[in-house]
């Protein structure tokens, strides 16, 4: 028992914190700019892609350098050329674009690498078990996802808090003709401000690629739940997707790990439903609707505390 | 000018569509080429186009060459049945598709209330992986023929073969949580009961299928049951990361698989060097010694890189032709009577015959077991230098379970 509780919550915490990797860049985008990005988990898988087909030329280290730096480059130029011109015309606008784009971007990878999962591998020099817990190894390439979530999170509150950049680029959200008049450009900080967003998801997506599995579904896939990442935490806070992300990562894993059902709990009242149509419920495992348990979270935050675990305002 | 170009440009593919439903005999192949089923719908596919390339040399069906038309289903039954009418639209009267039961369930109504429909214009459906034992029992239909073993068969052989394996002691079922998972699961339970009472099953697990990217949860849970072998019928993407998942954890049990040889599976195995610890029970693997169907596995591999894992869709096809000839007709009606009781010396080797009653396909069984080549078997998987041996052979007559098929034939 102490074994599985032990190693759910380790497999809980590295699953949240890859959640985190992908729903930092949303949340980054959103308290800034303001704009839901729809397409962040397109991003993330751009940049999966992009680190697959870079280790295969140069290998695994310049691709996780590389690959987001192209995504960031593309995720800058949609801000430019498509979010700015799209502002005008509101938020409904920008939520419909973003939600298209997604679409065009699954569309471009299945052109460029086909519809089945490439074999992006996970780098030798981390291919190796780190340690061993009751018996089951971890993965060394697994903690190093762990690591670079953990210093992304740290590195982001420094430079939103605690440096100039970070407080021009949160005055330019709220005042942005003042910072236009102190001599700042606001239009590009809030270019640089998508590149960056998108660059971390698609560093998600370099290191989630080997891990999990590339291919051109793995958008949809993650998409739904990294919404639900943000507005648990609360829109736009990054502590709020911090504690989020770990929170979900360690409910679905608890879940998964738990086989009872109600008709275990009212064990001895089971047999007089055992034949009515409520048996289906009854019977049902909290391992079974694992997958749904994120959902069900964010309804109840959304019921009980709407703007989200750490959020400030009502949205 | 411009406008003779533009009327060119719409007549030409129309004209070419009427010419070429009258020189081909097309067949749609509705299975996932997108999503996580795509790895073994791809295979599928290319399989299914180098066995029309095969009657193509031969001259064809009755003359006619052989298409295969892709249609892709997303492993999605809504999908699977907009992709039919589309095919059917087209000019399609034979329709092939495997992966995924909850598909098949759905494309056997569709096909059998469109029969009902359109006389005259009757299509028919060739099952060659689906496997849940209701398309031929319950939902069985005159124009559905399946040449896979269906699962309680499979089962059959698998129990069979564990019931002589003191061994075994603790089982962990894991399987996908949908028609076919589902069947797995009972059949197992109920086999396993009657055959070895003393087997403890110590977890019983359903988990989405083709959504989970990460199978470490379920193998903490497989570990702290203390299970030393998992029954699990998973395929496609989910066998394969469920393997990936136990190798970086170090899990040593042994796996009773339906599914092990797919995509992926086999480096999966080799990764988590479970040298001889996977089974799978099928209708054949490579290293069969039969001198045929290893020409066609050699062949098979030089031109596309991949082996054959389905040896029931050249049954599939071959019969297919054979049945047509019999008929002296393409009219699936005919073709269908002709199959019907078919007997055939299957593709590796033994006898098998499509039972008139619910047109399930029997033939050998065998289990097979993946591990290091030691007798200078000439065939590895995957490049792993590793490959299948056989362990057990059960032949035809032997797989025989009853059906509870009411049939209405035309």
């Amino acid at each position: 028992m102490l074994e599985l509780v032990v190693i759910s919550t380790l497999n809980g915490v590295l699953f949240g914190m890859l959640l985190f990797l992908m729903a930092s860049g949303l949340t980054v985008i959103f308290s800034m700019l303001g704009v839901l990005n729809f397409a962040h988990a397109s991003f993330y898988m751009l940049g999966a892609f992009f680190g697959f087909q870079i280790s295969r030329w140069f290998g695994f280290w310049p691709a996780l350098l590389v690959a987001p730096i192209l995504a960031g480059i593309i995720g800058a130029g949609v801000e430019r050329f498509g979010l700015r011109q799209v502002h005008r015309n509101g938020h409904v606008a920008e939520l419909l674009f973003t939600f298209g784009l997604a679409f065009a971007i699954e569309e471009v990878v299945q052109i460029i690498w086909g519809k089945s999962p490439v074999d992006f591998r996970v780098p030798s020099s981390l291919d190796f078990p780190a340690f061993t817990i009751f018996s089951t190894n971890y993965p060394a390439y697994k903690m190093f996802m762990l690591l670079v979530s953990v210093a992304i999170f740290l590195a982001l509150l420094v430079v939103l808090k605690r440096t100039r950049v970070g407080m021009i680029v949160q005055a330019a959200l709220t005042h942005p003709h003042m910072v236009g008049h102190l001599g700042h450009n606001v239009g590009r900080i809030f270019m640089m401000v998508f590149g960056v967003g998108t660059a971390l998801a698609a560093v998600a997506g370099v290191i989630a690629g080997p891990a999990l599995v590339t291919q051109s579904n793995m958008a949809g896939l993650l998409g739904p739940i990294l919404f639900v990442v943000v507005v648990v935490g609360g829109l736009g806070s990054l502590p709020g997707a911090f504690i989020a992300s770990l929170l979900i990562g360690l409910v679905q894993t608890f879940a998964v790990s738990m086989n009872g059902s109600l008709s275990e709990v009212f064990g001895p009242l089971s047999p007089a439903y055992a034949s009515t149509w409520l048996s289906d419920i009854w019977n049902v495992t909290v391992a079974q609707i694992a997958p749904i348990m994120p959902y069900v979270l964010l309804v109840l935050i959304l019921a009980l505390r709407p703007m989200g675990l750490l959020g400030t305002r009502e949205t | 000018m411009r406008k003779l170009m533009m009327a060119a440009a719409f007549a030409l593919p129309m004209l070419g569509g009427a010419a070429m439903a009258q020189d081909t005999l097309k067949i749609g192949y509705i299975d996932p080429l997108s999503g996580g089923g795509a790895s073994v719908g791809e295979i599928g596919l290319k399989t299914f186009q180098f066995l029309a390339d095969e009657v193509n040399a031969k001259g064809g069906i009755l003359g006619k060459k052989v298409e295969i038309v892709p249609l892709d289903n997303k492993t999605n039954p809504q999908e699977s049945l907009i992709q039919a009418q589309k095919a059917i639209d087209s000019g399609v009267r034979y329709i092939t598709q495997g992966n995924g039961s909850s598909v098949a369930g759905a494309l056997t109504d569709f096909i059998t209330k469109y029969n009902e429909r359109n006389p005259g214009k009757e299509v028919l459906y060739f099952n060659y992986a689906a496997v849940d034992p209701v398309l031929t029992n319950e939902k069985c239909s005159f124009s559905h023929f399946r040449w896979d073993a269906n699962s309680d068969i499979k089962m059959e052989a698998l129990t069979n073969y564990m019931k002589g394996t003191p061994s075994i002691k603790k089982i962990y079922l894991i399987n996908q949580d949908y028609s076919f998972g589902e069947s797995v699961r009972t059949a197992a339970r109920a086999m396993l009961k009657t055959k070895r009472p003393d087997i403890e099953i110590v977890g019983d697990e359903k988990h989405p299928l083709l959504k989970v990217t990460d199978f470490a949860p379920y193998i903490a849970k497989i570990k702290a049951s203390g299970a030393d072998s998992v029954i699990t019928g998973n395929w496609g993407q989910d066998f394969a990361l469920l393997l990936k998942a136990a190798a970086d954890s170090g899990l040593k049990v042994n796996w009773y698989t339906y599914y092990a040889g797919g995509t992926g599976g086999p480096t999966a195995i080799k990764q988590g060097n479970l040298n001889d610890q996977v089974f799978q029970v099928a209708e054949g693997y490579a290293n069969i010694d039969n001198k045929s169907s290893m020409a066609f596995e050699k062949a098979l591999r030089d031109k596309y890189g991949f082996s054959l894992f389905y040896p029931r869709a050249v049954n599939e096809m071959r019969m297919f032709a054979l049945a047509a000839e019999k008929a002296k007709s393409l009219e699936p009606v005919k073709v269908a009577a002709a199959l019907e009781g078919m007997d055939y010396e299957v593709f590796n080797g033994g006898k098998g015959f499509m039972r008139k009653d619910d047109h399930q396909f029997f033939q050998p069984i065998y289990i097979a077991q993946f591990g290091e080549l030691k007798n200078k078997e000439p065939f590895d998987e995957e490049k792993t230098g590793w490959g299948w041996k056989g362990v057990a052979k059960i032949d035809a007559d032997k797989t025989v379970l009853p059906t509870t098929c009411k049939m209405t034939r035309p």
